[in-house]
């Protein structure tokens, strides 16, 4: 930082609070952490409904049997897109929204580390964003592939497909740079005490999980060149009459899927364990065995991508690897639902909304993880393989997992960052309502996979008529569950009452016991000491 | 909940909506059993795991009055809780490595058969065993009516095919899967079997049935917009009436041999190709060969349809690379290729008045 910034910068600090404008100048121009975390959050959330919409249209068609509002290229649309903008677009900015506002809050350090790579890294979204929803106005319409894209339908898109391809290549560049920003963060700027081994946990999923990010997201951006090269420009990677191999298609992408697996949770996972402590009054239970759980899951993350492709007739020992090498992630897994349990185990709990989300996560992700098990076995997958029973699968994990951890942090650190309460009766009726109508869109889908729905069908044969209505009908409460999880939000910003100094009794970072509430606009511009 | 997931996963509930369906092969059978055995195993697990969340949430409250204790780790503790998973891994490792080497061996088949998966379509070739030389394609034979729901569903609605595939109970039958186009996968739930069917590339999987009847599948690998609509259906029949079918199905083929050196007339071909229309074309050019314009371009008024006969021929007969228009010369039989050209030639408002002779077919392919 040069002098001359300093000099100018301090008189409009004063003046507006923030940088050197007002208006919608101030968010496109800022740097500041707290303001980049926020313009994450509400971009996740804008997209989160956007994909919920195309859930929705899903749900409707899935209705009842035959085809009664779409024709099936647009339901092949809309899965694509609604996974594609969920997994890219909601749940993967809403946690780096958190690492924004949190990390530097947590460790004692005044920003993120680069500051104006930080405004880049979040106003690349919108434009990829753009893209994706573009895609939808070309010729021939968004692509109808699956979010992930398997070669070689791919080449049969119109050039939605393109757009799709780009917009990929934006998120990966968005990402690896918020990666690299987290990294430097954390490795450089913790205050003067703050040793590895005393950083709040989620401050540690979000180390492991930028390394994760930086290793995994130009194997994606890899896949989809090849794509495209294969599309316009005559090469042959995943064409076998040219020499190459469609299955080389899906074990690129799975070497960047299955970590992204990670991205999601792990962050998930570290807002869960400051959660969990805050409500039970109680140390977190097994802290450095938590960070070892986390570092095994994500060095184990790299070598079971293939257990995403057991019936694409792998050699049988390949299969006996994978399956080996993704039941042990289990072992890692269990010993954190433990120490979370543990943490609980003679606390003295209280379960305001944050900890009713934690609580829902902890259940969930469980179930979740033990049909990830079943599914790991490869005799029994290939029995379960595409069908609506992996889709049930993923929703315990991306949805009760990663959403519920979500919904627990904003409900959590709003006070903090606002200054303001939310409404506790309304945010455990948005609890409830969530966890109902969750486990009424997905709960029964196990039942369909395992009498063979397959998935990405817009239409099914008679005798798995029941679930799907039951589903359906889940999809539209949970969807509109959320509009009244924004009214929640909305109301405690505009309205909610003032928050005290500290709210939640037993939260113990440096942002609860060291920084007023609501956090000024600028913090630790000189660091805390910890003893 | 709790009780419904014990109840719905271990097996003990009945009917086909709540679990796998009913085996009908050894290997399907296997899984069934490793897959009510993983679940009785993890049910307890979460029972015990959640009994003590819940029990916390219960007797460890803040409103009764419970102190909180500071206690934050225990090695013993965490030691056991790794070791037990890992051991409990090793127990579930050991049956599932025995039914995937079973089934997994495909080695020493009764019958094989090759599966080609088509966009959207299955075709099939028995190719060695008893009814080698037996070739077909199987279609979804469901009304559009009752996917439109302009007529009542049917019992099989969507699972319901025009040739199905037969084979003798207890042989051993090797399925090999490929594809034409994109990637599909073939799959017989009672039977537990699925395998991707990938272009370019021959994989295999095997089942032994062990009751007759009839099974129905569907593809299981996202491959274009009619993905729901190409069902598998298996008929498992005696081994007299797998004879008997052999052998009518040989006689057919010969009975139902056209003649490309006749001289057919505009009448005869267009009738004949609007059968051949109905059955391959229609799914992505439409009734009206208004098509699904860009990614299915209509064929009324095209410039390739009305323009000369070898350019429409090429197309039809090699397919167009990059996109959905696969190469129907090997679909489709001389007669079968002229008469669908002559009905797209003069059909809507495509008034070419041409006339296009299976002999013409028969030379262009060469």
């Amino acid at each position: 930082m040069s002098a001359v910034v300093d000099n100018h910068g301090h008189a409009a600090h004063d003046e507006h609070g923030g940088g050197y404008h007002g208006g919608i100048m101030r968010w496109i121009t800022t740097t500041n952490h707290k303001d980049i975390g926020t313009l994450y959050l509400w971009f996740s959330f804008i997209m989160f409904l956007m994909g919920g919409v195309m859930a929705l249209v899903i749900r409707t068609e899935l209705f009842s049997p035959g085809l009664q509002w779409v024709n099936p290229d647009f339901f092949n649309q809309m899965t694509t897109m609604h996974g594609l903008i969920m997994v890219f677009g909601a749940i993967m900015p809403a946690f780096v929204g958190f690492a924004n506002w949190q990390i530097p809050l947590m460790i004692g350090a005044p920003d993120m580390a680069f500051a104006r790579m930080n405004n880049w890294s979040f106003w690349i979204l919108p434009f990829a964003g753009s893209l994706l929803i573009l895609s939808f106005f070309v010729p021939g319409g968004a692509p109808g592939v699956g979010w992930t894209m398997y070669a070689p339908l791919t080449v049969q898109m119109g050039m939605g497909m393109d757009l799709t391809i780009f917009a990929v290549h934006l998120l990966g560049m968005s990402s690896i740079m918020g990666s690299i920003n987290i990294i430097t963060t954390i490795l450089n700027m913790r205050a003067p005490g703050m040793t590895l081994m005393r950083m709040p946990l989620f401050v540690w999923t979000w180390l492991i999980t930028a390394y994760l990010l930086v290793a995994a997201m130009p194997v994606l951006a890899g896949a989809v060149t090849m794509t495209l090269t294969d599309r316009h420009f005559g090469t042959t990677f995943f064409n076998a009459a040219g020499g190459g191999d469609p299955v080389l298609y899906q074990h690129i992408f799975w070497f960047f899927g299955h970590p992204e697996v990670y991205i999601i949770a792990l962050p998930a996972f570290g807002v869960v364990s400051q959660v969990i402590p805050a409500f039970s009054r109680k140390p977190l239970f097994g802290y450095a065995s938590m960070v070892y759980a986390t570092s095994a899951i994500a060095i184990l993350s790299f070598i079971v991508w293939a257990h995403h492709m057991y019936t694409v007739g792998m050699p049988v020992t390949a299969q006996l690897f994978f399956m080996y090498a993704t039941t042990i992630i289990a072992v890692p897994t269990g010993v954190k639902v433990f120490n979370w349990v543990a943490t609980m185990w003679k606390g003295s709990l209280t379960f305001e909304t944050p900890m009713l989300f934690a609580i829902g996560f902890l259940f969930l992700f469980t179930l979740g993880g033990f049909t990830g098990l079943v599914l790991s076995l490869v005799a029994v997958d290939v029995q379960l393989h595409d069908t609506y029973y992996v889709v049930a699968h993923f929703h315990y994990v991306m949805v009760a997992g990663a959403l519920f951890s979500a919904f627990a942090g904003v409900y959590f650190w709003l006070p903090k960052w606002t200054g303001r309460m939310y409404d506790e009766t309304l945010g455990k009726i948005h609890f409830w309502l969530t966890m109902i109508f969750f486990n009424m869109i997905f709960f029964v889908q196990h039942f369909l996979g395992l009498a063979g729905m397959p998935r990405r069908i817009p239409d099914y044969p008679l005798m798995f008529e029941t679930w799907n209505k039951i589903s359906s009908i889940g999809a539209w409460g949970f969807g509109l569950s959320q509009v009244f999880f924004l009214y929640i939000v909305l109301k405690a910003i505009r309205s909610g009452e003032k928050a005290p100094e500290k709210p939640w009794e037993g939260a113990d970072s440096l942002e609860w016991t060291h920084l007023p509430t609501p956090v000024p606009h600028h913090t630790w511009e000189t660091p805390p000491v910890l003893k | 909940m709790l009780a419904v997931l014990a109840a719905a996963f271990s097996g003990l509930a009945m009917g086909l909506e709540w679990n796998l369906q009913p085996a009908a092969s050894p290997i399907a059978a296997d899984i069934h059993g490793l897959h009510e055995y993983v679940m009785i195993l993890v049910t307890v697990i979460f029972i015990g795991v959640f009994g003590f969340m819940f029990w916390a949430c219960y007797a460890h409250r803040k409103s009764k009055g419970h102190q909180a204790e500071q206690f934050h780790e225990n090695t013993t503790v965490e030691i056991i809780w790794t070791v037990i998973p890992a051991l409990i891994l090793i127990v579930i490792a050991w049956p599932a490595t025995s039914v995937l080497i079973a089934q997994r061996d495909t080695s020493q088949p009764d019958l094989t058969i090759k599966v080609t998966g088509y966009q959207w379509k299955w075709g099939y070739d028995y190719i060695k065993g008893e009814g080698e030389g037996i070739s077909f394609v199987s279609k979804l034979t469901t009304p559009r009516d009752q996917i439109e729901n302009k007529a009542p569903k049917g019992e099989n609605y969507l699972l319901e095919v025009d040739n199905e595939m037969v084979v003798p109970i207890g042989k051993k039958v090797r399925v090999l899967t490929t594809a034409a186009d994109v990637i599909h996968a073939w799959w017989i739930p009672a039977f537990g079997a699925k395998q991707d069917a990938m272009p370019g590339i021959i994989r295999d999987l095997h089942f032994k049935a062990n009751k007759t009847g009839v099974f129905r599948g569907q593809c299981t690998e996202l491959c274009g917009k009619e993905h729901g609509f190409m069902p598998i259906v298996v008929k498992v029949v005696s081994q007299d009436e797998y004879a008997k079918w052999v052998g009518d199905r040989k006689k057919a083929i010969a009975a139902a041999a056209d003649d490309p050196a006749k001289q057919y007339t505009l009448d005869e071909l267009k009738g004949r190709g609007e059968k051949v229309y109905a059955a391959n074309c229609v799914a992505c050019h439409q009734a009206s060969g208004k098509g699904t314009p860009p990614m299915f371009p209509p064929l009324d008024g095209s410039k390739v349809v009305t323009g000369p006969k070898e350019g429409q021929m090429d197309i039809v007969v090699n397919g167009k690379p990059g996109t959905a228009m696969q190469p129907f010369g090997k679909q489709l039989n001389d007669v079968e290729i002229a008469a669908v050209l002559t009905f797209t030639r003069n059909n809507w408002g495509n008034k070419t008045g041409d006339l296009v002779q299976p002999a013409e077919v028969k030379a262009a392919r060469k």
